[in-house]
């Protein structure tokens, strides 16, 4: 009796035992194939190229030279192109919120009208995303000409796609129950979205807006390299005759600008929570 | 005043929540629908506010008939007011905003965009004030207690200035000495007020507390109506399903049911009626 007891036991460790080491196979045979893919990512870009690197090195290491030290000289040309990027941001922001808050509530499950709709709304923010906002900048100079108002519509139109969808997801997460006690009070449809779950979502909303002004203030940043104005433009004349000293002194300048969004950012966003 | 018409309910994913029932609730009575959860009381209550649209049959208000489509269903809605188990308040709103939901059927789409009357606010304020809460009209419901927040859901029905209180199961979710309590007040209120309510319940002695007329529910049925008096073992035994059950879900009640029995008053000796019988 007191052998088979033994013998069950030692046949349950083997299974545990046997366990244990497949799992250990599979999750080495999970990293080998990260480590493949990786390498073979670096062999396609050209990453594991030593001699073209080290070739390359030297250039670099003079660019940088030549960087230094940044040429402030021009620092008070500066102030306006950075006043026009942080107002390119946060007017595009504005533009995308404007947007989104209706197709939003079209591209949510549980508040667009009809599947047909859904997909739709859906499918538009899915483009919107996937348009890059250099792309829509280029568009729009062509569109309405040189300087601010292009780069606003770019930033705005392709923030829409993330933003509309942040804004669609955080609405599906909603309580439903206080939608139900509005609905049992005699509510209408739009008295549902705007009492009962705008403000549900209110926070999340907010966190999402503040975050994308922080995105897009250091995408406007280079809004100007298409001609769709702010800092972005500077930086692009500056590199054009090959002026690095300034070219150094105006990323510094951004540098600062986006440290202060972001740590004003972060500041809104620990107020919203 | 109400009436269901031989409605029924099956849902979408096939469960049959309530078969053909006829049903009719007077004016001025406090009715408790009594029955074991997931009997089909949640389902009931809600076809008379028609949060739950009738798979068959029809649910006719006095001067509406049926009530049915947009129009009818907000002028039916405004007026019949509902609490829920668990309160469905906005954690984030204050109480104030909470009981203002209340008085959204009584605007347009696009009033309420803007902030409501004064004349509301204060209408809200009052009906706080008749739950003891006119203190706490400012802070945020999720910083309120249980017993608070469903205080809270009795205002915001109170500010529909409703001809009906729907409730289900107001205090299910509740320590037994609030639930008494809240329970009570809601019961005050509508008979001070003259306000029908229909409350459904799982406690018996509840039941027999503050009812004026039960309806007992069970397996999506009407197994039982009538006066709050008339309400016997059998009738239990009947909404329960077994004695036993039943006995687990009346017992607070056991002196109110000692009377009907006249059988020995003890607990024990009640849930050991059906050997007493078989034997």
């Amino acid at each position: 009796m007191s052998s088979s007891e033994m013998r069950s036991v030692d046949r349950n460790f083997g299974d545990l035992l046997r366990a244990e080491a497949q799992g250990t196979r599979r999750s080495g045979l999970i990293v080998g194939a990260v480590v493949l893919i990786v390498l073979l990512s670096m062999l396609d870009t050209g990453l594991l190229d030593a001699q073209r690197l080290g070739e390359g090195l030297p250039a670099m290491w003079q660019l940088a030279g030549e960087m230094v030290p940044p040429d402030f000289s021009r620092v008070g040309d500066y102030v306006r192109p950075l006043i026009d990027t942080v107002a390119m941001s946060i007017a595009g922001t504005a533009l995308a919120v404007a947007f989104s808050l209706p197709l939003a509530f079209l591209a949510a499950n549980n508040t667009t009208p009809n599947r047909a709709i859904y997909h739709a709304a859906r499918g538009l923010l899915n483009v919107l995303r996937s348009v890059p906002e250099l792309i829509m900048g280029i568009v729009f100079v062509a569109a309405v000409g040189f300087g601010t108002l292009p780069g606003v519509l770019a930033l705005g139109l392709h923030s829409v796609g993330m933003v509309g969808k942040f804004f669609a997801e955080a609405i599906e997460h909603v309580d439903p129950k206080p939608i139900e006690a509005a609905r049992a009070a005699g509510a209408t449809g739009l008295q549902v979205i705007h009492r009962a779950i705008l403000p549900q979502v209110m926070p999340q909303m907010s966190d999402v807006t503040v975050y994308r002004w922080e995105y897009n203030f250091r995408a406007s940043t280079v809004m100007g390299m298409v001609g769709a104005g702010g800092i972005g433009f500077e930086l692009m004349s500056s590199l054009r005759i090959m002026n690095y000293q300034e070219v150094f002194a105006i990323l510094l300048c951004i540098l600062a600008c986006v440290t202060l969004v972001d740590a004003l950012g972060a500041v809104l966003r620990g107020r919203l929570k | 005043m109400l009436q269901l018409e031989g409605v029924s309910v099956t849902y979408p994913n096939g469960v049959r929540a309530l078969s053909r029932t006829d049903l009719g609730f007077a004016a001025s009575q406090f009715v408790v629908l009594l029955g074991p959860s997931g009997a089909g009381k949640s389902t009931l209550l809600r076809c008379l506010n028609g949060l739950v649209p009738p798979s068959e049959g029809r649910v006719c208000a006095d001067d509406l008939g049926d009530i049915h489509g947009p129009r009818a269903l907000r002028t039916h809605r405004r007026r019949t007011a509902m609490v829920f188990q668990h309160h469905q308040l906005i954690g984030r709103l204050s109480a104030l905003g909470n009981t203002l939901t209340g008085r959204l059927g009584y605007h347009p789409s696009w009033r309420t965009l803007f902030p409501l009357p004064r004349a509301d606010r204060l209408l809200a304020l009052e009906c706080l004030d008749r739950v003891g809460l006119a203190e706490r009209a400012l802070t945020r419901c999720d910083n309120l207690s249980g017993g608070q927040q469903q205080r809270v859901g009795i205002a915001r029905a109170l500010a529909q200035q409703p001809a009906l209180i729907l409730a289900d199961e107001p205090v299910a979710s509740l320590d037994p000495a609030t639930a008494r309590h809240v329970l009570g007040l809601l019961h005050e209120i509508c008979k001070a007020d003259g306000i029908p309510a229909i409350v459904s319940l799982h406690q018996v002695n509840y039941a027999r507390e503050f009812a004026d007329r039960i309806v007992g529910v069970a397996d999506g049925g009407i197994v039982f109506d009538g006066p709050t008096a008339e309400l016997g073992e059998e009738h239990l035994a009947q909404i329960y399903g077994s004695p036993a059950a039943m006995a687990r879900g009346a017992r607070p009640a056991s002196e109110g049911r000692a009377k009907v029995s006249a059988g020995p008053p003890s607990e024990v000796a009640l849930s050991e009626t059906p050997m007493s019988k078989t034997a």
